[in-house]
């Protein structure tokens, strides 16, 4: 069962694969999405560098080296060390593996758990319904920096509670947008016949009605990915995130970067163009998918 | 219309009731007590009696269910008490702060509408050339960059700049003054934050634009316009920009709602005493009565711009017709 969005997404990606040379069909999506493809090259170049990370530095993350306390950026320290002489670009490389594991896991978790409560809340409607929304509307409305506060408070640091304050507001969002899409899907007739063959509620759910509302789930999750990196390092750079001595960019700057952004400014500056550069890849990257999933969007 | 501002209205009940559930039982949930990190910051000798005695003072000792109702009945009769950690009245804890969180989200407002509009309208008109490239670049750009990054560069490029410029390093001052007192002093340190998050936000008012405007000029009327002659700048700034404005004064809405208490990170950077702030100090000094009180100022401010952004759709455009 495909909706035609999908029939259309399928047939691009076959036009796309039509038995070309690899590098003529990659030159073709970079023409036709130039950023979108430019997102994706730099969520390549973080999946490698937490892939390699070890091969690629030569330097602990975590230990301490007192001897290189803050040394300027050379040839033996590409972009300098921190307060407590660790190397900064090797802190990055393995920064990467926190940022990547913090941002599929938030975002797929606040994604499908939303994916489902959207749909089932659209499926019963009536009072169900109702109430769900208006718990929705609650955690919508909710500061999400008390949330994360209170998580914290509650269950301490780390990189668990971390995710966990970061997802629960990823929730309604994702089920608010599944939900709209869904109570349009409820009304077709093919789930007249799935209940007319006497189909329990939870395999209508799971087997028709999510898979046709995988577009915008697909849209929402890589939308997360990046805002859950960015969350991530917000949380840590105000201490309530991951903690020392796990590399994190927002840890990064936490530690140093207002105390040293005048002596030794490079504590300050590279963590922060880590952070930047792989939320912007995968924003763009993100775009990419919506343009191409979103047939209302897509532009002719 | 009416009754459809009265069921709006009516369902905002729900909502702000179930925040306060949640902001109640979750700061009850953390371990310890105001009372216990009072002593413990005294650094005195404390005995288990004192304790005991600061809790009865504060109320912490009645059942759960009258503490809540205390809460909730002073919330609906604007009374809210007093701070459990100054042991001052919360209007006058949050009237402290409330000015300077309030120009920063003004000035930050300001910013984000002089950048996206015209922005927005040239990614729109020139859709899919470098220039719609370009703007569509900046404004992902813009929420990328972690605002308290932005912040720390802002700070380290005014201290290289006045350096190489004047010879004296100069940072925006820390003392907060209000703008009738000394506009000048006042603009120079609140500007650099209204920027750094301006930026983020004329992001996403950017992209509003944009697709806002994209849609309004597939529509017939456009075409209309466009086959009767009319040059190309009316048919923009008069046709399409003006019926495009809806959604973009959402987002708007929506992002002021949320600057009034969300900027926590970006008043860290740049030392300000405002509403973030005394959000997360609250929380660390289990400061429940101020937590519960900010929580629901911040939750009411949401819901109220959504309902006056929902009221302004039906106002504002005519098709659309609520059941």
């Amino acid at each position: 069962m495909v909706t035609t969005s999908e029939v259309r997404v399928e047939a691009q990606f076959e036009e796309l694969a039509d038995k070309r040379p690899f590098w003529s069909v990659v030159g073709e999506f970079a023409r036709k999405q130039p950023l979108g493809s430019f997102g994706m090259g730099i969520v390549v170049l973080m999946i490698f560098a937490s892939a390699f990370a070890t091969i690629l530095s030569p330097y602990d993350p975590e230990a301490n080296a007192f001897e290189h306390m803050l040394t300027p950026p050379n040839l033996q320290f590409l972009l300098g060390t921190d307060q407590f002489g660790r190397d900064i670009l090797t802190r990055i490389i393995y920064g990467a593996r926190t940022a990547l594991f913090v941002g599929f896991t938030a975002a797929f978790i606040g994604a499908t758990v939303g994916l489902v409560l959207g749909v089932a809340s659209a499926f019963f409607g009536g009072r169900f319904d109702l109430i769900f929304q208006r718990i929705m509307d609650v955690l919508m409305a909710f500061p999400l920096i008390i949330l994360a506060l209170a998580v914290v408070s509650i269950f301490g640091t780390g990189i668990q509670n971390v995710i966990i304050a970061i997802t629960i507001p990823f929730i309604p969002r994702c089920a608010r947008v599944v939900r709209s899409q869904a109570l349009a899907i409820r009304e077709i007739p093919y789930i007249d016949a799935a209940r007319a063959n006497g189909f329990s509620n939870a395999r209508i759910i799971m087997r028709h009605m999510v898979p046709n509302v995988m577009a915008p789930f697909l849209i929402m999750l890589t939308a997360f990915v990046g805002q859950a990196i960015l969350l991530e390092a917000s949380l840590s750079y105000l201490g309530l995130g991951v903690q020392e001595p796990i590399p994190a960019w927002g840890l990064m700057l936490q530690g140093g970067a207002e105390e040293y952004v005048e002596s030794a400014p490079w504590v300050a500056i590279w963590p922060g163009v880590a952070i930047s550069l792989a939320v912007f890849g995968f924003n763009l990257f993100g775009d990419a998918v919506r343009d191409t999933l979103d047939p209302k969007l897509r532009s002719q | 219309m009416w009754q459809y501002i009265l069921k709006r209205l009516l369902l905002m009940i729900p909502t702000l009731f179930g925040a306060a559930i949640l902001i109640f039982f979750l700061l009850r949930l953390i371990p310890g007590d105001v009372c216990e990190l009072k002593m413990a910051g005294a650094g005195l000798y404390v005995d288990q009696e004192q304790i005991d005695i600061c809790r009865t003072n504060l109320g912490l000792e009645q059942p759960m269910i009258i503490q809540f109702w205390d809460f909730v009945s002073g919330f609906v009769t604007f009374d809210l008490g007093t701070s459990m950690w100054t042991g001052k009245a919360i209007t006058y804890e949050i009237a402290l702060r409330f000015e300077l969180s309030l120009q920063v989200a003004i000035m930050a407002t300001l910013t984000a509408v002089l950048i996206a509009i015209p922005l927005g309208t040239i990614s729109a008109v020139r859709q899919n050339t470098w220039i719609d490239y370009f703007v569509r670049a900046f404004s992902i750009a813009g929420i990328a960059i972690p605002s308290f990054w932005l912040g720390i560069m802002i700070i380290l490029g005014l201290l290289i700049f006045t350096q190489a410029w004047f010879g004296t390093p100069w940072m925006p001052p820390i003392e907060y003054t209000p703008i009738w007192v000394d506009p000048w002093a006042n603009l120079s340190q609140l500007i650099w934050p209204a920027v750094a998050t301006g930026w983020r936000y004329s992001a996403v008012a950017t992209r509003m634009t944009r697709s806002a405007l994209l849609e309004v000029l597939r529509e017939d009327y456009i075409r209309t316009a466009r086959a009767k002659g009319l040059m190309e700048k009316l048919i923009i700034n008069r046709h399409a920009l003006k019926n495009s404005m809806l959604p973009v004064v959402t987002v708007l809405g929506i992002e002021f709602a949320f600057l009034m208490g969300g900027l926590v990170v970006t008043e860290q950077v740049f030392n300000l005493n405002g509403l973030g702030k005394l959000f997360v100090e609250s929380v660390l000094n289990q400061d429940f009565t101020l937590t519960q009180a900010l929580v629901m100022l911040v939750v009411t401010i949401a819901v109220f711009t959504n309902f006056v952004v929902d009221i302004c759709y039906a106002w504002l455009d005519p098709r659309i017709r609520y059941a």
